[in-house]
């Protein structure tokens, strides 16, 4: 598999990786402050709900390893690990989640409504709702005849919405260069997939659109990095649309403060075990990666993150009367 | 907030959140009738995440409690299906800013279901929903759209202020013949994870009542100023009233219950009486609630002893950051100041 992924592109995986879980163990305990000892979560500095995406880095580095700015991306409710991928502005992002007025939107999106149109990438809330845009975006790029690809990051779950089925169907017949990409983490909130899926594979649903569909076990970059690249080459050259299911998992709750009494016993500890990002710094290792580059690598990392957090906590408020601006163009 | 519908008892008070209230009289309604079951994303495992159904998947299994895929569409037609066919499903659209997805469902299909059939055909269904922001959840999650939902001939919709109505009022629901949307506000809700208004938590009958929809209540009574709210600001007028009776200002408070039918009536009734009248409302502010009940009271000629005055969101999407969204929202503050000044501009 490594021979699928040049030794930049892993470094860069590897990376990145760390950079988003760190994002989110910086998250977690600023999410709680003023939350505790009773949890209220309008409380704090992050109120509302937090969608963490420990777990499914992966997904995110695999695919965007191939992408360029001007590419399109859509993503979910959970966003982060993809924002950081595709090179959303780390503080602007940061600061944004913190509700400030240096933040993407000014803080009038939040966590769930991530906007940087200097690396055309955005996410939003409900489920499904990307798929549509990304179309439009790829239609954008044929039209215009430049060789962008859009990909829309989905849960397994939108796979049941219709929104899907509907935003591939068009992709294929209108043969635009778009990517769907289902992070298949096995849980809609509390529903296991088994329980509400009619099929074993997703992917087997890129042969109701005639398109071609590959799973990707094992919640591996170098895996993702592969068939994404594939895809994405397919989609620049303009053979079509593609979907990819990749194997991954949630190392948290559905958000923040979820219980997670639907999980079966002992599920949390067996997925750390397999925690793909120290799985992937043994495998470079094995590979003859130095040990002091993925150190220097993960450092530099977490300095950016530390940097974006402190600069996010410092960053003012915006004056509430901006409220008002930007509801129409 | 008594109800001449209370009966007697010698039992000790119970405290109820509006979420136990609900899931208690799904419960009881199903016992009562085997054609009510419950659909929606997250109800049988989790038992709803704000808590609608919890304990009903033990009692009543998989059959009769079925968690959905995340397909409203789907789900929600089918409601209209099983009601059309004889049962009383009872689905929940687990925040009201999710009907995008689903809108054809219920404003094409159920609540014309009747119509469109002359009759023969009836959608008896419930479609509860979860409402309102105020804990920086942004624009996807923080609407509460009654407006939208009370616009559409052929649905009844409530939205209760306290568990005592929130269970009367669904067991209304399930009977009712009609599609009910039943809202229920976030922030009264009683989740542990969710700040909880108190006055919400109240007793309730363990047995069976009903609180009648498309009925208003006086829930405070008063001589100079009418206060209308529906849900949260029935709480917020309520506490702008206990503020302006210090002032020696006494504002009578209506909770609305209903938004369709709307109880036109009984805010007439007190306007009448005081002359005043400003309707609180978080819903955005145009072709609103607000709008509706000064226009029912300015058509029947009610004399205004001053401008009436809505208190709503603004017309813009609901942001993020809690320094613009608490600036947007109502509250009893924003009521006291607006009554008050209403007050002074008007003769005593």
């Amino acid at each position: 598999m490594s021979s699928a992924s040049n030794a930049s592109d892993r470094l860069w995986m590897y990376a990145t990786m760390v950079k988003s879980r760190y994002f989110e163990a910086l998250i977690k305990p600023a999410y709680f402050e003023g939350k505790s000892p009773v949890f209220n979560m309008a409380k704090g500095p992050l109120p509302g709900e937090m969608h963490l995406s420990d777990g499914q880095e992966p997904c995110a580095v695999g695919v965007c390893a191939h992408l360029r700015p001007g590419d399109t991306v859509t993503a979910t409710h959970r966003p982060h690990h993809v924002a950081i991928a595709k090179g959303v502005d780390l503080d602007a992002m940061a600061a944004e989640i913190f509700g400030k007025a240096s933040g993407l939107s000014g803080g009038r999106g939040g966590h769930m409504h991530l906007f940087d149109a200097r690396v055309n990438f955005a996410c939003s809330g409900i489920i499904a709702q990307g798929l549509g845009p990304a179309v439009g975006a790829a239609l954008a790029s044929k039209l215009r005849g430049d060789d962008g690809v859009a990909v829309a990051f989905l849960g397994e779950g939108a796979a049941n919405q219709g929104a899907f089925h509907e935003a591939l169907n068009l992709a294929s017949v209108w043969k635009v260069p778009a990517v769907f990409v289902i992070e298949d983490n096995a849980y809609g909130i509390s529903v296991a997939k088994r329980d509400c899926t009619a099929v074993e594979r997703n992917a087997d649903r890129a042969a109701a659109y005639a398109m071609p569909g590959h799973f990707v076990p094992g919640n591996d970059a170098d895996a993702v990095h592969a068939v994404a690249g594939e895809a994405i080459a397919r989609a620049r050259r303009g053979e079509g649309p593609t979907l990819i299911e990749i194997e991954t998992c949630r190392l948290e709750g559905h958000f923040m403060g979820d219980a997670e009494g639907y999980r079966p016993e002992g599920e949390v500890e067996r997925l750390k075990a397999r925690d793909p990002i120290p799985a992937y710094r043994a495998r470079l290792l094995a590979d003859g990666f130095e040990a002091a580059d993925l150190d220097r690598a993960e450092a530099d990392a977490r300095a950016a993150v530390d940097a974006a957090f402190a600069a996010a906590r410092a960053a003012a408020y915006p004056k509430p009367e901006e409220a008002f601006a930007h509801v129409f163009a | 907030m008594s109800s001449p519908d209370t009966t007697v008892d010698a039992r000790p008070a119970r405290r109820l959140t509006i979420a136990r209230a609900i899931a208690e009289a799904i419960g009881q309604e199903m016992e009562r009738d085997p054609d009510v079951l419950v659909m929606g994303e997250d109800i049988a495992k989790l038992g709803g995440v704000f808590g609608t159904t919890t304990g009903l998947l033990d009692r009543f299994g998989p059959e009769r409690v079925r968690d959905t895929p995340i397909s409203e569409t789907a789900f929600i037609g089918a409601a209209v299906g099983l009601a059309a066919s004889g049962m009383r499903p009872v689905v929940e659209l687990m925040f009201v800013d999710f009907f995008g997805v689903c809108m054809d469902a219920i404003y094409n299909l159920a609540a014309k279901q009747s119509y469109f059939s002359g009759g023969q055909v009836t959608c008896p269904m419930v479609l509860m929903t979860s409402v309102g922001g105020g804990y920086g959840d942004a624009g996807q999650h923080s609407q509460t759209l009654y407006a939208t939902f009370g616009h559409l001939p052929g649905l009844k919709v409530v939205i209760p202020s306290n568990a005592h109505d929130a269970k009367g009022l669904m067991l209304a629901a399930i009977r009712d013949p009609n599609p009910v949307v039943f809202m229920y506000h976030k922030a009264l809700q009683g989740m542990g994870w969710l700040g909880t208004v108190q006055r919400s938590i109240t007793d309730a009958p363990e047995g069976d009542y009903v609180v009648p929809l498309g009925k208003a209540k006086c829930v405070r009574e008063g001589e100079d100023i009418t206060l209308v709210g529906l849900g949260l600001t029935v709480h917020q007028s309520l506490d702008a009233a206990a503020q302006l009776a210090e002032d020696g200002i006494s504002a009578e408070v209506i909770d609305l219950i209903s938004i369709a039918p709307l109880d036109r009536e009984t805010v007439r009734a007190s306007v009448r009486k005081t002359g005043r009248l400003i309707v609180v409302d978080d819903d955005y502010l145009s072709y609103g609630v607000g709008a509706e009940i000064i226009a029912s009271v300015c058509e029947a000629g009610i004399a205004l002893r001053a401008p009436p005055q809505r208190i709503a969101f603004p017309d813009i999407p609901v942001p993020f950051t809690p320094v613009m969204e608490h600036f947007l929202l109502p509250s009893a503050d924003k009521v006291t100041i607006a009554a008050r000044q209403m007050m002074e501009v008007s003769s005593r």
